[in-house]
C-alpha cells in the first residue's frame, strides 16, 4: 500500500538506538506484575544476541509514578534521575534502556527541560552532589527496552521458532498494538514512528509474522491516569477508559493485544477481568477474551520460550487461545505449579555463536 | 500575598507547558479525563492565562485540577505546543504546597497516594512494591492476584526473581546505603517537604471532618479518602 503525507514522513523516520552495551534499569510495575517479561528480555539479549546489558544492584525507582502521582515534587524527580545517571557513568556505560514506558516518559522529559533550562540541570547537578556526593553524564542513548527488541526484531524472527500465524489456517495473527502514552505523545522524535504511527510494536508484529489492526481508538490511552487508578474512588475512570478500546477494537475481531507500557497489559487484562464480572460481556472470539502481551512475552514465545517460564500464568484473562493458535507446545499441568526451578538454560541453536 | 501566577511561573513545566493559548479547544477534544469527567482543559488554562488570583485560588481548591490522567495526549495536538497537562502538574504542585487541595474530595485523596506510593518509594526503593498491592484494596486485579499474594515468594523464585536477595534481580533488597541516599534527595530537594506539607493539611482537614487519622492506611480518614465518591464528578 502506498503510504502517503505523515504517514510517508514518519515511515521513513527512524530514532537511534544503540547497538550494544547498554545500561538497563528495571521497572517497579513490571517487576511486581510481570516479571518475566524482565528475565526474557535478559535472557534474550544476553543469550541470544549476546549483547551487553549491565543492571545495577543499586539502581532504583525513578519515582515516575510518584511523580505523576504528585506527590514527588520536580526537582526530586531530577535528581532521583540524576543518581541513575550517576551509576551508568560510574559503570563506564552511555547507552541508557529502562524497561518502563513512565520512566522512559520521565528520562526523556527530564533531558528535554535541561536541555532548554541549562541553570535547571546545574542546579540538579548541585542538589545530586549535596546529597549523594555523585556526579553524572547524560546518557548518549536513550532507548526504551522495546526500542532494543524492535532493533533486532530480524535477528529474532530469523531464530524463530513459531510465527504469529494461525497454524490451522495459515492466516496471520490479528494484533492490537498498544504502545502507552508516554511512549511518544510527549515528544514524538524519541519513539519509532512518532505518536500518530506508532511502529515500535507494529514493527516487530509484522516482522514475526502477524497482522496490526488499525481501529479508531489505537491511540487512546490505557486508563492507568496513575491517581485515577491508583486511588479507588477513581477507577471507574480507567475501567472507562480500557471499555472504549475494547468496544472499538471488537469488530475487528482481534486475536490478542502486544503492549509496550508497564501498566498498560496489566489494565488492559485486568479490566476485562472486571467487565465480564460487571457485565458479563467479553471481547473475543468464542466469548472468550482477548489475551495481552508483553513484547518481551511476544518475542519469547516467537523464540520458543515455555509459556510459563515467561509468566503467562500471571495474566487474570487466559493466553492459551493465541498459544494454542500459533501451534505452541506447553504443558497446561505446569501453569500454576510452583516446584519447578528455572534453569536458565535456553535452547543451544538460539544461542548466536557468531557474535560472541 | 504573592500572586500565584508568578509563583506557578517559577515552575518549569509552567513555563513549558503553557505560552499564549489561543482556546482552540482540541486540548478538550483529545482528552480521555474530559470524555469522562466534568473536566474541561481549555477552561483551565483559559482561567490560569487570564492571571485573575482569585479565581486561580478557587481552582486550586477544586476538583477540576485532580480529573487530569497525566497522559499528555494534549501535548502532542496543541497548535501552539502547549502542553495543558503540565499546567495542570504545576496546579498540583502549588495546590499542595498551598494546602489548598484538602477542600475538594479529589484533592485530599493525595494523602492516599503519599501514603502508599511516596513512603513505598523511601522504604523499600520501589514506586510499587508487592507486599503493599494488596487483594483487599484491589479487588480488580481478580483470582490471579490472590494466588500470586498468596505464594509470592515460590513464585518469584520459579520466575527467576530475586525477591528481597542482596545483588541485582527483580523486587531486590534495595540496600539501606541506596534508601538513606533517596531520603537524602528527597531531603535536599524539597521531596520531604512537600511529605511534611500533604500530612499536615490532612491532618487539619481530618479533625475539621471529626475522622481519625492515625499513622499508614488504616484508619477512619485513609479508608474515607481513598473511597469515597460523591458521583458528582462525572457527565
Amino acid at each position: 500500500m502506498k503510504q502517503e503525507g505523515k504517514k510517508a514522513i514518519w515511515s521513513e523516520y527512524q530514532k537511534e538506538i544503540a547497538n550494544d552495551k547498554y545500561f538497563y534499569v528495571r521497572s517497579c510495575i513490571r517487576q511486581n506484575f510481570f516479571p518475566g517479561s524482565e528475565v526474557a528480555f535478559l535472557r534474550i539479549m544476553r543469550e541470544v544476541l549476546w549483547k551487553d546489558v549491565y543492571e545495577h544492584p543499586c539502581h532504583t525507582t525513578c519515582s515516575g509514578i510518584g511523580y505523576h502521582g504528585d506527590v514527588v515534587p520536580v526537582d526530586t524527580a531530577m535528581t532521583v534521575v540524576a543518581r541513575q545517571f550517576a551509576l551508568m557513568t560510574e559503570a563506564g556505560y552511555k547507552n541508557y534502556v529502562p524497561s518502563c514506558i513512565t520512566s522512559f516518559g520521565l528520562y526523556t522529559e527530564i533531558i528535554e527541560i535541561w536541555h532548554h533550562f541549562p541553570d535547571v540541570e546545574e542546579r540538579t547537578r548541585l542538589q545530586l552532589k549535596k546529597a549523594t556526593g555523585r556526579e553524572f553524564e547524560v546518557p548518549e542513548n536513550l532507548a526504551h527496552a522495546s526500542d532494543v527488541i524492535y532493533k533486532f526484531r530480524k535477528e529474532i524472527a530469523a531464530k524463530a521458532k513459531y510465527k504469529l500465524v494461525n497454524k490451522n489456517t495459515g492466516e496471520p495473527l490479528k494484533v492490537v498494538d498498544h504502545i502507552g502514552c508516554h511512549y511518544a505523545k510527549m515528544f514524538p522524535s524519541k519513539g519509532v514512528g512518532g505518536a500518530e504511527y506508532p511502529y515500535v510494536l507494529a514493527g516487530m508484529v509484522e516482522e514475526w509474522g502477524g497482522e496490526v489492526i488499525d481501529y479508531p481508538e489505537r491511540r487512546h490511552c490505557c486508563g492507568f491516569g496513575f491517581r485515577q487508578y491508583l486511588v479507588q474512588a477513581n477507577r471507574g475512570f480507567s475501567v472507562a477508559c480500557s471499555k472504549e478500546k475494547f468496544e472499538s477494537m471488537k469488530p475487528f475481531k482481534p486475536d490478542m493485544i502486544i503492549t509496550n507500557c508497564p501498566g498498560c497489559p496489566m489494565f488492559l487484562d485486568r479490566w476485562q477481568y472486571v467487565i465480564n464480572e460487571m457485565e458479563g460481556k467479553r471481547y473475543g472470539k468464542n466469548n472468550e477474551g482477548i489475551p495481552v502481551f508483553t513484547y518481551e512475552e511476544v518475542a519469547g514465545l516467537v523464540l520458543g520460550f515455555d509459556p510459563w517460564d515467561l509468566g503467562l500464568q500471571m495474566h487474570q484473562t487466559d493466553c492459551e487461545p493465541v498459544l494454542q493458535k500459533m501451534g505452541i507446545e506447553y504443558d497446561p499441568d505446569d501453569k500454576y505449579r510452583l516446584d519447578i526451578r528455572k534453569s536458565n538454560q535456553i535452547s543451544p541453536d538460539l544461542v548466536n555463536v557468531r557474535t560472541r | 500575598m504573592e500572586n500565584l501566577y508568578d509563583i506557578l511561573l517559577r515552575d518549569v513545566r509552567f513555563e513549558e507547558g503553557l505560552k499564549a493559548c489561543m482556546n482552540c479547544g482540541v486540548c478538550t477534544a483529545i482528552c480521555p479525563a474530559a470524555e469522562f469527567y466534568n473536566f474541561d482543559p481549555r477552561k483551565i488554562v483559559d482561567l490560569v492565562q487570564s492571571r485573575d488570583n482569585d479565581e486561580i485560588i478557587e481552582l486550586l481548591k477544586s476538583d477540576s485540577i485532580w480529573y487530569c490522567g497525566e497522559c499528555m495526549s494534549c501535548k502532542t495536538r496543541c497548535p501552539r505546543g502547549n502542553a495543558p497537562g503540565l499546567v495542570i502538574m504545576a496546579l498540583r504542585g502549588l495546590s499542595q504546597d498551598m494546602g489548598y487541595f484538602v477542600e475538594s474530595e479529589k484533592g485530599r485523596q493525595q494523602l492516599a497516594i503519599k501514603r502508599t506510593i511516596g513512603e513505598w518509594i523511601l522504604s523499600t526503593g520501589y514506586c510499587v512494591y508487592l507486599d503493599g498491592i494488596s487483594v483487599a484494596m484491589h479487588p480488580e486485579q481478580g483470582p490471579v492476584w490472590e494466588w500470586v499474594q498468596d505464594n509470592k515468594a515460590e513464585l518469584l523464585e520459579r520466575m527467576g526473581g530475586n525477591y528481597k536477595g542482596d545483588g541485582p534481580g527483580i523486587l531486590r533488597k534495595i540496600p539501606d546505603e541506596t534508601l538513606d541516599e533517596l531520603r537524602k534527595i528527597f531531603e535536599v530537594t524539597g521531596g520531604l517537604k512537600r511529605y511534611e506539607k500533604i500530612e499536615a493539611a490532612s491532618r487539619k482537614k481530618a479533625r475539621e471532618m471529626d475522622l481519625d487519622l492515625g499513622e499508614g492506611i488504616d484508619n477512619e480518614y485513609f479508608r474515607h479518602i481513598y473511597k469515597t465518591n460523591n458521583g458528582t464528578h462525572t457527565r
